[in-house]
């Protein structure tokens, strides 16, 4: 028997002619323009560019445009339940939508808690009705993710949850850590650990470095995650436990992760675009947008980053898009929640930070940001006939200002907020249906397309 | 050609030095007015400043208060120490509450970096910083530099030694700022947890000992405050003293000692050093009135163009 882990609203599934759009899908061996016929939510037909028949009443002309498998990201904050002031299951997975995600992880640090298969059932209930791209869920390790005791781990596991995390806190104890990931054996789920020790953070706000030395504020330094990392890589393979590294943000992370691998632990990484683009020079503006936890780092440290996701010591990109209200950042830096949001603008930033300079191979980001869901062992989107129609179309020519027709997420606390990039979501179709379409993409009646 | 004065004083960093040598000259046409029986200019009548402090402060608020009614402005000033105000949101509501008196400047204290930056953000006010979080405290800065080129003539080459719990202190950070930009030499010298990692990018030396202390012609002496211990920075204010007191036995006569005020007698200065002609410290707190005066001048009629223009 299956588990259903992956949950949204139901509906007819999409009937849709994409034509002549240039598909990039590295794992299907597509690298060139195609027509794709999706039926009925199934990916039907590919064929030549005009090749394929106008059956469908919706014929989309996409030449010059990009088709990719659509992105997963195992890393979001919807917020739900108890904080639907900042983000919604509605909003937040249209966000995911707008950013060409067909499927997020969200975690459990709600309030409640989804520390019960109750909070989880209800979760599930609530995204059958309200999600527009199907969202996992995360349990906590821990109990109110106090670290004190662990959670009916293999009931999360029975009403759905993809894994297990206490995210937006370290499991401080590694006593707890070990109990939890030798349970995994009876329940399975991945473990995901946001790597801190709050010793070394203490009152951090920001990467400790000559940023945080000008501007007086108290800096969390690198060695409270690596140390962390490097800890629990260890207790990882001696337990032989399946565990994730969430949000990497520092070199020397980046090394505890690679030895760990090398030595046989079977972790896997992520790290996110605002670390693999932006570094803590930002944070002299003071602006709370900056203000993230981990914090954004110095240069070499995103050069590393950008190298592990080039080699694959780390394995994928995750957003942990982290919406907070206007009036929570509106305040002096030290006393801003700590987040960024970050589906809209993901592909966006990595495609005109990294692929556009030449620094990483666009086949690769598309690689690295369908890669998530595999992890926690969902299946990986692909362009391929008879596969379900997860995809998204891009105009990487599209150049936009960040924030400037608002966002579909409920909160506008994004890290890139007013800055210039190019690759516009145009569509997405998630579980086979069409989840957001920007309104300026025109269709093409079926029957005009007869005489060409 | 006078140097453009900015619409804030936020940091040292607003200013290059032509600008803090400008806000130093104005200043001294003050300190003649300080001395004057009736210490008073009508530069500012009719025009409102609003002190709002959110952090308890006695140098800092007075001579700021002081320096607008000096300058015949009317003052309000707001005290408000305490978890429940002391949020941004009430920060921003406070501000734009205040600004509906049209007041020509607000002068803020607060505990947290980037404060005063914000409060610019949200009023049409002039903004001066008087110390925001651990950041900065630019006209703490700006007095020193005048009390020191008062009795130097110039900052040019001298070496200055700022001693003590660097990491705590926004004056730490702005008068590195303000000497190095006035060509003087700055190295900070404290225990090792109470100096941030990489602070030499501020474009100063640093070093863990005393033992080279002798070649400062100035040591600038912070604060060491008791909480310090319990956070397990200093395992004791015995040993504190007994490693970075600035005493007579440290010291040459030549050297020049200042320190920010309020004074631990006989923590970080020996009671006789505080007491000796070499000391500073009431120069500082003189110098003061004069250099805050100068800053609300030049901000809020040295320029009158940009200040209408905003």
């Amino acid at each position: 028997m299956t588990t259903e882990r992956l949950f949204h609203q139901s509906g007819p599934g999409a009937d849709l002619l994409i034509r002549g759009a240039y598909v990039l899908d590295p794992r299907s061996d597509l690298d060139e323009p195609h027509d794709v016929l999706i039926r009925n939510g199934q990916i039907a037909e590919l064929g030549a560019p005009e090749s394929l028949p106008a059956e469908a009443a919706d014929t989309l002309d996409a030449a010059g445009k990009h088709l990719f498998p659509g992105f997963v990201d195992p890393h979001v904050h919807l917020r739900t339940p108890g904080q639907e002031y900042k983000e919604d299951l509605r909003t937040g997975t249209a966000a995911a939508a707008a950013g060409g995600f067909t499927a997020v992880i969200a975690m459990p640090n709600t309030s409640p808690t989804v520390d019960s298969a109750a909070v989880l059932g209800s979760l599930v209930d609530l995204a059958r009705r309200e999600a527009s791209v199907p969202v996992g869920f995360l349990a906590s390790i821990t109990s109110g993710l106090a670290g004190g005791e662990l959670t009916e781990m293999a009931d999360l596991r029975d009403a759905g949850a993809l894994g297990f995390t206490d995210d937006g806190k370290p499991v401080v104890s590694a006593g707890m850590l070990r109990k939890a990931l030798q349970y995994q054996r009876l329940c399975g789920g991945v473990v995901a650990l946001h790597e801190e020790d709050p010793e070394l953070s203490g009152d951090g706000v920001m990467h400790e470095g000559a940023v945080s030395a000008r501007l007086g504020m108290a800096g969390i330094p690198s060695i409270s995650e690596s140390t962390m990392v490097a800890r629990d890589g260890a207790v990882a393979r001696h337990e032989d436990a399946r565990v994730h590294f969430q949000h990497l943000s520092c070199v020397e992370s980046v090394e505890a992760l690679s030895a760990a691998k090398q030595a046989g632990a079977r972790v896997s990484g992520e790290a996110c675009p605002h670390h693999l683009t932006l570094t803590d020079e930002f944070v002299r503006t003071l602006d709370s947008r900056f203000k993230m936890n981990p914090p954004l780092r110095t240069e070499s440290d995103r050069r590393a980053l950008i190298e592990a996701l080039r080699s694959g010591v780390i394995d994928c990109v995750a957003t942990d898009h982290a919406p907070h209200a206007r009036h929570e950042k509106e305040v002096p830096f030290e006393q801003a929640p700590m987040g960024t949001t970050g589906l809209e603008t993901a592909f966006p930033a990595l495609f005109t930070e990294l692929v556009m300079p030449g620094e990483l191979e666009l086949s690769l980001i598309v690689e690295r940001m369908t890669a998530g869901g595999a992890l926690y062992g969902l299946p990986i989107p692909r362009i391929a006939v008879g596969e379900p129609a997860n995809l998204c179309l891009i105009d990487l020519d599209a150049r936009f200002e960040v924030g400037e027709d608002g966002y579909a997420s409920r909160s506008a606390n994004c890290c890139f907020h007013g800055r210039t990039l190019h690759g516009r979501v145009l569509l997405t179709v998630a579980a086979g249906r069409i989840a957001h379409r920007r309104p300026m993409l025109v269709s093409r009646a079926a029957a005009s397309t007869g005489g060409n | 050609m006078r140097p453009t004065m900015p619409r804030h004083l936020i940091s040292i960093d607003d200013l290059d030095r032509a600008g803090i040598e400008r806000i130093l000259d104005r200043a001294e046409s003050f300190a003649e007015v300080s001395g004057r029986e009736i210490k008073k200019v009508p530069a500012l009548r009719g025009r409102t400043v609003v002190n709002l402090f959110y952090e308890a402060s006695t140098r800092t608020s007075s001579s700021f208060e002081l320096a607008a009614k000096r300058l015949s402005a009317d003052v309000v000033s707001i005290r408000s120490v305490g978890s429940s105000v002391d949020k941004g949101e009430s920060l921003k509501d406070t501000v734009q509450t205040l600004s509906a008196y049209d007041p020509a400047a607000i002068v803020i204290r607060s505990p947290h970096a980037g404060a005063a930056q914000m409060v610019a953000g949200w009023t049409p006010a002039a903004v001066v910083n008087a110390g925001d979080g651990k950041h900065e405290h630019p006209t703490q800065a700006l007095l020193d530099v005048f009390t020191l080129r008062r009795r130097l003539g110039a900052l040019d080459d001298a070496n200055i030694w700022i001693v003590g719990d660097v990491l705590h202190s926004r004056v730490a950070r702005s008068n590195i700022l303000a000497f190095t930009r006035m060509g003087a030499h700055v190295t900070v010298c404290g225990p090792p947890t109470l100096i941030p990692r990489e602070i030499e990018a501020l474009g100063c030396q640093s070093t863990p000992t005393l033992d080279n202390v002798k070649e400062a012609d100035v040591v600038y002496v912070l604060r060491m405050q008791h909480e310090r211990m319990r956070e397990s920075f200093v395992p004791s204010l015995r040993e504190y003293a007994a490693r970075y007191q600035i005493n007579s036995s440290r010291l040459n006569p030549r050297q020049l000692v200042m320190h920010p005020g309020p004074v631990n007698r006989g923590v970080e200065l020996s009671a006789a050093t505080i007491d000796s002609a070499q000391a500073l410290i009431g120069d500082q707190v003189k110098a003061g009135v004069a250099v805050r005066m100068a800053v609300l001048y030049e901000l809020l009629v040295g320029t009158p163009t940009l200040a209408v223009a905003a």
